[in-house]
């Protein structure tokens, strides 16, 4: 069974975000980019299945600018087979992105597209469900435990209300919550080997996809900051601060 | 003029209170305001929804295909919905809306509005990004306008309204492939942490499930919901619906206690909408000190219990 996933690269979780002073964005020059932490755990996933011998190859995709390689080598080490970069240099949005993965995921035969269920930068949580429903397929997402059972899936997904289990009929796509497991570190030996994968690079062309039509940003501000407010050094003196606020 | 359906989300017959919210989000865009209430038998819902300021019209779709809100079944029925001259679909920016939402765009062929938290015209909002540290103001192109609001951003609309109800059948096929097993839900025996007025929280801290008694003690001294940090759900000190932050509920309580929580960006995420922040951490130089309106540093195995006493 081939696989695909999706990851994309991403400022580092840990990165204090900086707003450009024009509004123009967010500054992304010279700052630490990482996977996307849950795009490495949809790769964990699939490397988890290849080794229980449930995955027989896994295609990892990205979408973006030349530095996309890193990802993809990163991906690489992980336990991708081989790699797909799908090169533009502009902002790619969710739909766009999403006509790429089912153009590459219709080509390839691929049976689970696995995608973290968002990107820590846009935080848009879409890409997923866009691709299922482009491919009429079935989607699992916020994914918390895969269980492949031949030509099926059953999937716990992380609802608002608690745990929520679905069967889906394979092909489907399946995006990775927070718990679905804990990516490996990635070891010397590993990342050394990725270097020899082959990563084939192919434009929206080649796929035969066209941009779809996107949001436009008007500009991108800093968030209202919170004024500092008051230390306590009693629990006397908080319930007072408390009570003086009307809150108890 | 606008027209806009919202899509209200519900379950064992009860209409999710984030349908009013969605409502004031609708209200700042203007025009015609439709729900829809995609169910088996959705008579109590619909009814429910009606009571609401600014609906101009509840339409119930009763299908037995709906017994759970499943993507792939919801998805086809909207977007013959859509068809109805609708220029906008809402969705609440809960679990539910978060997957349902993107299959209607890309089968509207339209780009997705995540999180709407603030309206500045029919066409242009502002959205959070990086967990809420940027602000996106967006303009969306020609076309129906999807959306999912954050709840957190918009005060609740009143009840009083009498709207009609119109039944609506609808013929889109359930598509095969998806079948629902089973759902492991949390008691409700506490104050949803989503509408909650009061919310305390525990974190990595707290150490053990036994230790979070603490917790719940303090929540159910003042009838707060209760909420955890990731490391506290990472740890099986409590269950994954109650995290709070950028990948778990977004909050706008009137009263927040951060309990031996140290403020990771992605916490705070989730809680920016609080009124008050109160924070108890050892740690003086905890993170959670630079958001917190009232902090208190000591050990909350002896400031919580002093605290739920003198309360
Ligand atoms: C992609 C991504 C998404 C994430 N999403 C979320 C999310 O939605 N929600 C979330 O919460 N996190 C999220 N996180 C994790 C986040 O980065 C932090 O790791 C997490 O919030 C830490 O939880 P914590 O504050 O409980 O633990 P810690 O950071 O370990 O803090 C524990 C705190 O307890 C204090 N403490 C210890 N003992 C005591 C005591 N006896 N009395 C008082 N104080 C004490 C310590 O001083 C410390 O400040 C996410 C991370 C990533 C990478």
């Amino acid at each position: 069974m081939k696989v695909l996933v999706s990851v994309k690269r991403v400022v580092d979780y840990n990165v204090r975000i900086q707003i450009k002073p024009d509004g123009s964005g967010v500054v992304t020059d010279g700052v630490k980019h990482s996977m996307n932490p849950f795009d490495e755990i949809a790769m964990e996933e699939a490397v988890r299945l290849k080794e229980k011998g449930k995955v027989t190859e896994i295609i990892a995709v990205t979408l973006g600018g030349a530095k996309g390689e890193e990802t993809l080598r990163t991906a690489l080490a992980f336990g991708a087979d081989r790699a797909i970069h799908v090169k533009e240099e502009g902002e790619i949005q969710p739909l766009t992105a999403a006509r790429a993965l089912a153009a590459i995921f219709k080509k390839e035969g691929a049976q689970i597209l696995f995608t973290g269920k968002q990107a820590i930068d846009d935080d848009a949580n879409q890409t997923a469900q866009m691709t299922a429903a482009l491919l009429d397929l079935p989607q699992a997402t916020f994914a918390s435990k895969v269980e492949l059972d031949g030509t099926k899936a059953q999937v716990t997904r992380e609802i608002d209300a608690g745990l929520e289990t679905l069967e889906v009929d394979l092909p489907a796509v399946i995006s990775a919550d927070l718990r679905l497991n804990e990516p490996r570190y990635l070891k010397l030996p590993d990342i050394m080997k990725a270097k020899k994968k082959t990563i084939e690079a192919v434009s929206f062309a080649d796929l035969g996809v066209e941009a779809a039509a996107s949001l436009k940003t008007i500009k991108t501000t800093p968030p209202p900051t919170r004024s500092k407010g008051v230390m306590v050094k009693t629990v006397d003196e908080l319930v007072s601060a408390l009570k003086a606020k009307g809150l108890v | 003029m606008s027209k806009i359906l919202i899509i209200a989300e519900h379950a064992d017959g009860k209409l999710n209170a984030g349908l009013s919210k969605v409502l004031a989000a609708a209200q700042k865009i203007g025009g015609e305001i439709d729900v829809a209430v995609l169910a088996t038998d959705g008579a109590s819902v619909a009814a429910e929804a009606a009571t609401l300021a600014g609906v101009t019209r509840v339409l119930q779709i009763d299908n037995a295909n709906n017994a759970h809100p499943i993507a792939v079944v919801l998805a086809p029925q909207i977007v013959e919905l859509a068809g109805r001259g609708y220029s906008h679909i809402l969705f609440p920016g809960t679990t539910t809306g978060k997957d349902v939402a993107p299959r209607v765009a890309a089968k509207l062929g339209v780009p997705q509005v995540s999180d709407v938290m603030a309206v500045h015209s029919a066409t242009s909002f502002d959205r959070p990004i990086y967990a809420g540290n940027a602000i996106l103001t967006v303009e969306a192109p020609a076309g129906v306008v999807v959306a999912t609001v954050r709840l957190a951003s918009f005060t609740a609309v009143a009840a009083g309204n009498s709207a009609a109800v119109e039944k609506v059948s609808v013929s889109a096929a359930a598509p095969a492939g998806t079948r629902f097993v089973s759902i492991q839900a949390a008691k409700a025996d506490r104050p949803d942490l989503q509408s909650a007025a009061r919310v305390v929280s525990g974190g990595r801290a707290l150490g053990s499930s036994e230790n979070f008694s603490i917790i719940y003690k303090l929540a159910d001294k003042i009838g707060a919901g209760v909420g955890a940090s990731r490391a506290a759900v990472d740890s099986g000190y409590v269950p994954n619906d109650m995290q709070v932050g950028q990948t778990g509920k977004i909050i706008a309580p009137e009263l927040y206690f951060a309990i031996g929580i140290s403020g990771a960006i992605q916490h705070l995420a989730g809680i920016k909408d609080a009124r008050t922040i109160v924070a108890i951490n050892k740690d003086p130089e905890a993170p959670i000190f630079e958001v917190a309106d009232i902090g208190l540093v000591g050990d909350l195995f002896t400031v919580v219990p002093e605290l739920e006493g003198k309360l």
